[in-house]
């Protein structure tokens, strides 16, 4: 649980953001600590990835502020915007990886858009980044050759490839076979471990991320409903976040689509006479 | 493919390019580069110049020795006065030269016809060709048939 | 009938917008393109726009100057000039047929593919993701293109024009016989290069610039779905067909006519 010692790399007060006439966040605030694993959680179509979005400023929230590393978001000029990102890595649920670059050029792409390296040491890095993700042997391929685990594991090592301060992973578990679900799992634990980065999965896969998160704020209809270590997540009263921790079809976040009354609409395509 | 052989392809491309306009500009539209190298201007005004635009030819015997450099009004004689850039190489035009507008075909364009004259002395750089005779207005020429016939 | 200019305010509104974002696209493309190291993207759009659109091209100006001889032929041959064919087709080609029928094949092979490709990459988060690395997409992907359309449109035009001119002349003098002397010299007598030939490429250029600029910005604001690239591409090809046949009318008139 955050506390007053920890160092506050990204914050987000009372945002509220609209998509059409929908409105997707309704005055959530939250604040994610350096060098800690924070989930954000909810039922599908809650808005998790538009908040990733949101922190990597490719939306403008309606009201509200955004900060990332001091600098608030939605108040950068387009280049000030891609001089922060370059701090920062986000993981597509696509993997979203170039079609038409290798899988080594792919991983190369931000180290020769971001730096003037040598081809030589560009190899090297990439090729580290690579082995991180077990996938060395690979570089040679193209991502239409891949497996799902495995282009997600190339998208994260070039995620990786700048080393940045903060990751955003979008989904990372969804679609993957237990095996690949595992090796990310461990992937995110050790770049979190080892290099301190900061790391915001938004998912809806209560075990794995609660396995390794290290903050989890639940989200439902635009509203934070529950925020606490994974602990105290699972031992929270209020009705909806049991539901979904614990994944019961019905309760406050209802089965049901609202409709029209079930009895009334069946007998209403009956014709009695 | 290699990014090399993408070059080499786009650059014969970018190449293509550049010989297609200077087919166009020689051999389509008679762009003659060293035609106005050296010339003398030589002037001639008629009545009436018919459709003779600037650029067009001047010819002896058949033979192009020259273009239409302007053409413009002279006020006092109410005349077209036109200068004319002769070949520096086609030097010895008599000073009684006929200069005429003549049609090139039964649909193509005007030009200037010199028919030389018979003096010893020749045209220099700014002299003016005094006998001349107008182009042929269809209209006109229809006109005294009609007149000459009834 | 509130309700009637309440939609007409929202289409208008709607048009507006599709303006402002494809303005802004090309703001962002090109105000701020000076980075040569990407002189390496422009080549291979050059490549990818032009020369692949090479055959296509030559084949139809060949077979529109072969069309353009034995129907010109048919007609000057009854007034005895059929040795103004060289001129005529000449003329037709240079100032019309070349820049528009040019543009158009560069709108169905080229700009289509170009819209296509586009928002493939943004249905499947490419474009998103480049963002996320910190590399501006309209930069990196819609400048290249817009560029490499600039400069592939004329010469493609200018190329059309030349196999045309060429089909023309060997339909005419090699199969019906018109005198190959008067062929051309009818040609270089009334085409003049200031007047002709540089307003059909002012003409090509401007439909070049049109076309690529439909064709990203179709491709950048597609919806992300397969349905939403298939309607981008649709749009594409019919919005740039238009644009250029509209554009070709009013350009002949101010520059033929003014």
């Amino acid at each position: 649980m955050s506390s007053a010692t920890d160092n506050i790399q990204i914050e987000i007060k009372d945002l509220t953001f609209n998509r059409g006439n929908r409105r997707i966040f309704d005055g959530v605030s939250l604040e994610i600590p350096q060098g800690k694993i924070v989930a954000i959680m909810g039922p599908s179509g809650t808005g998790k990835t538009t908040m990733l979005r949101l922190i990597g400023g490719q939306l403008r929230p309606d009201t509200g502020r955004v900060i990332v590393d001091g600098y608030s978001m939605p108040d950068l000029s387009r280049d000030e915007l891609f001089k922060v990102r370059e701090n920062m890595g986000m993981l597509f649920q696509s993997g979203a990886l170039f079609t038409d670059l290798s899988v080594f050029d792919n991983v190369a792409f931000p180290l020769r858009v971001h730096t003037r390296l040598p081809e030589d040491i560009i190899r090297d890095l990439v090729l580290v980044k690579l082995e991180a993700v077990g996938l060395r042997g690979a570089s040679q391929l193209f991502p239409n050759e891949l497996s799902g685990g495995m282009n997600r594991r190339v998208a994260l090592a070039r995620t990786i490839a700048l080393d940045p301060g903060i990751i955003l992973y979008d989904e990372p578990f969804t679609g993957l076979d237990p095996i690949a679900m595992g090796v990310i799992v461990q992937l995110i634990k050790t770049l979190n471990s080892v290099y301190g980065t900061t790391s915001i999965i938004v998912s809806h896969d209560i075990s794995e991320t609660a396995g390794i998160a290290d903050l989890i704020y639940v989200i439902s209809d635009g509203k934070i409903i529950g925020a606490g270590t994974p602990e105290e997540i699972f031992e929270q009263q209020s009705p909806r976040v049991q539901q979904f921790v614990k994944g019961l079809p019905d309760g406050p976040v209802p089965f049901h689509y609202p409709a029209a009354n079930y009895r009334e609409e069946l007998l209403a395509g009956v014709d009695l006479h | 493919m290699q990014m090399r052989s993408i070059e080499i392809v786009v650059g014969t491309f970018m190449l293509a390019g550049l010989i297609s306009l200077a087919v166009l500009a020689i051999k389509v539209s008679g762009f003659d580069v060293g035609r106005d190298a050296d010339t003398y201007t030589v002037y001639a005004r008629f009545e009436n110049i018919g459709g003779l635009v600037v650029r067009g030819k001047v010819s002896i015997a058949g033979v192009v020795v020259g273009n239409v450099a302007e053409i413009s009004l002279d006020q006092e004689s109410f005349m077209a006065l036109v200068r004319l850039e002769i070949d520096a190489d086609v030097n010895e035009i008599s000073i009684d030269t006929t200069a005429a507008i003549l049609t090139e075909g039964l649909i193509g364009g005007k030009l200037v016809g010199l028919t030389i004259g018979a003096e010893d002395e020749y045209l220099t750089d700014g002299d003016e060709i005094t006998d001349t005779q107008s182009a042929v207005v269809l209209e006109e020429l229809i006109g005294k048939f009609l007149l000459n016939k009834f | 009938m509130l309700s009637h200019l309440r939609n007409l305010g929202l289409q208008v509104l709607d048009v507006l917008s599709i303006f402002g974002r494809a303005g802004h696209i090309w703001w962002h493309a090109l105000w701020r393109f000076p980075e040569w190291r990407n002189i390496d993207l422009v080549v291979y759009q050059i490549y990818k726009l032009g020369v692949l659109s090479v055959v296509i091209t030559i084949l139809s100006g060949f077979s529109i100057g072969a069309v353009l001889a034995l129907q010109g032929y048919n007609q000057l041959v009854k007034f005895g000039s059929e040795s103004a064919l060289g001129l005529g087709v000449a003329l037709v080609l240079l100032m019309e047929i070349g820049p528009v029928v040019a543009a158009l094949l560069f709108a169905g092979r080229a700009g289509s593919a170009v819209t296509a490709e586009i928002g493939l990459m943004k249905t499947t988060e490419q474009l998103s993701s480049m963002e996320m690395i910190g590399v501006d997409p309209l930069q990196r992907i819609v400048a290249p293109r817009l560029w490499a359309g600039f400069i592939v449109m004329p010469i493609l035009a200018i190329m059309f024009s030349v196999v045309g001119i060429w089909g023309a002349s060997l339909i005419g003098v090699n199969w019906l016989g018109v005198h190959e002397g008067a062929f051309w010299a009818s040609m270089q007598d009334g085409v003049d290069f200031e007047s002709h030939i540089l307003k059909g490429i002012v003409k090509s250029v401007v439909f070049g610039i049109v076309v690529i600029w439909i064709a990203v910005f179709q491709g950048y604001d597609t919806q992300p779905t397969s349905e939403g690239i298939a309607a981008a591409t649709t749009k594409t090809v019919v919005f740039s067909s238009v644009a250029v046949l509209v554009l070709d009318f009013f350009l002949t008139l101010v520059m033929f006519n003014l």
